[in-house]
């Protein structure tokens, strides 16, 4: 008896020591997990930014594979973001949408023009609804939209080279070869 | 006095900050709504920021999601119907009281499977206790005798 009571201290440090090895490898808790996987992007009727008095709807999303952007002029990583986006474009040729969120249309169109507008067109979301739809809680955030307009990834924060090139292009390609 | 300015604003600040989440005006068309409205943002959580929930944060999100509620419940959905609508989309952690799934059971049950455990070590060191002072066996009496005896 006296031999088992020994063990007991023994137990309870493997147990605290298996706990916070797999506590400290949980990823981010800033990041959530995305509900709307393998779902279709959300229904939505929303006038579009740089064709002023067009409406755009879900139907728009399909048809070829899409990066779906979440961007905004208040928020200064998007500015980061851009660079990449751009490069993106230039390079792969990818269709990229915008999505302008909780924003002002005039300061956008300024701030495409300033830094240049690599996307094929922009969805204005003024008062965040199909933000929240998506189940979007910053920005920018970046979903992958196969052709058929399901969501395939989702993305919170920058969309950096290496992200683009170790997560977005392998899953591009893969769903380039499955259709 | 300079100095005395500073503190009275620095307290003032300090004082204020609790009131500094939730201040937008929003119109209720009743007051059961406006009730439901609050109870409702005092239990979802804002996604944005870890520990906060809706009512008392200022982050975009959060404010949209407060105005997206009152909608809701302005067209006429149940709590319940509200709260699904936040969990579609932001899933568990919208919700301070999780839902129970394969997932969130573990959540439910631990704390209870850790109460046993504990009660369990509890209950068995006191028995051996026990045994300790009562139990002498045959031989450890025998043995006790001619020690006594000796």
């Amino acid at each position: 008896m006296a031999k088992q009571s020994v063990l007991i201290p023994a137990f309870v440090f493997a147990g605290i020591v298996v706990l916070l090895w797999f506590g400290f490898q949980l990823s981010d808790p800033h990041l959530l997990p995305s509900q709307k996987l393998n779902d279709p992007v959300p229904d939505f009727e929303l006038p579009s930014l740089t064709a002023v008095g067009e409406t755009l709807n879900a139907a728009d999303l399909t048809g070829e594979i899409s990066l779906l952007n979440v961007w905004a002029t208040w928020c200064p990583s998007c500015i980061a973001e851009h660079g990449e986006l751009t490069r993106i474009f230039e390079t792969t040729g990818l269709r990229i949408i915008g999505v302008n969120y909780n924003d002002d249309s005039d300061a956008a169109r300024a701030w495409l023009k300033r830094w240049g507008d690599p996307y094929a067109f922009h969805i204005v979301d003024e008062d965040g609804t199909l933000a929240i739809d998506l189940g979007v809680y910053g920005a920018p955030e970046t979903f992958v939209v196969d052709a058929g307009g399901i969501i395939r990834y989702r993305h919170v924060g920058v969309v950096t080279q290496k992200v683009f090139e170790e997560t977005f292009a392998p899953l591009i390609q893969n769903l380039k070869d499955a259709s | 006095m300079r100095g005395r300015w500073v503190l009275a604003g620095c307290l003032f600040w300090v004082l204020s900050a609790p009131s500094l989440g939730a201040i937008e005006a929003q119109a209720f068309p009743d007051e059961t709504i406006k009730a439901r409205y609050y109870d409702l943002i005092a239990t979802l959580r804002c996604p944005q920021c870890l520990n906060t929930n809706l009512a008392g944060s200022d982050a975009m999100i959060a404010q949209n999601l407060r105005a997206t509620v009152l909608r809701l419940l302005v067209e006429g959905k149940s709590d319940a119907e509200v709260e699904q609508f936040m969990f579609e989309r932001y899933g568990d952690f919208i919700l301070y009281e999780p839902r129970w799934t394969a997932k969130t059971w573990l959540l439910w049950l631990g704390p209870l499977g850790l109460a046993l455990v504990g009660l369990s070590v509890w209950w068995s060191m006191g028995a051996s206790s026990r045994k300790a002072r009562h139990g002498l066996s045959e031989s450890d009496r025998a043995n006790l005798k001619q020690l006594m005896d000796r």
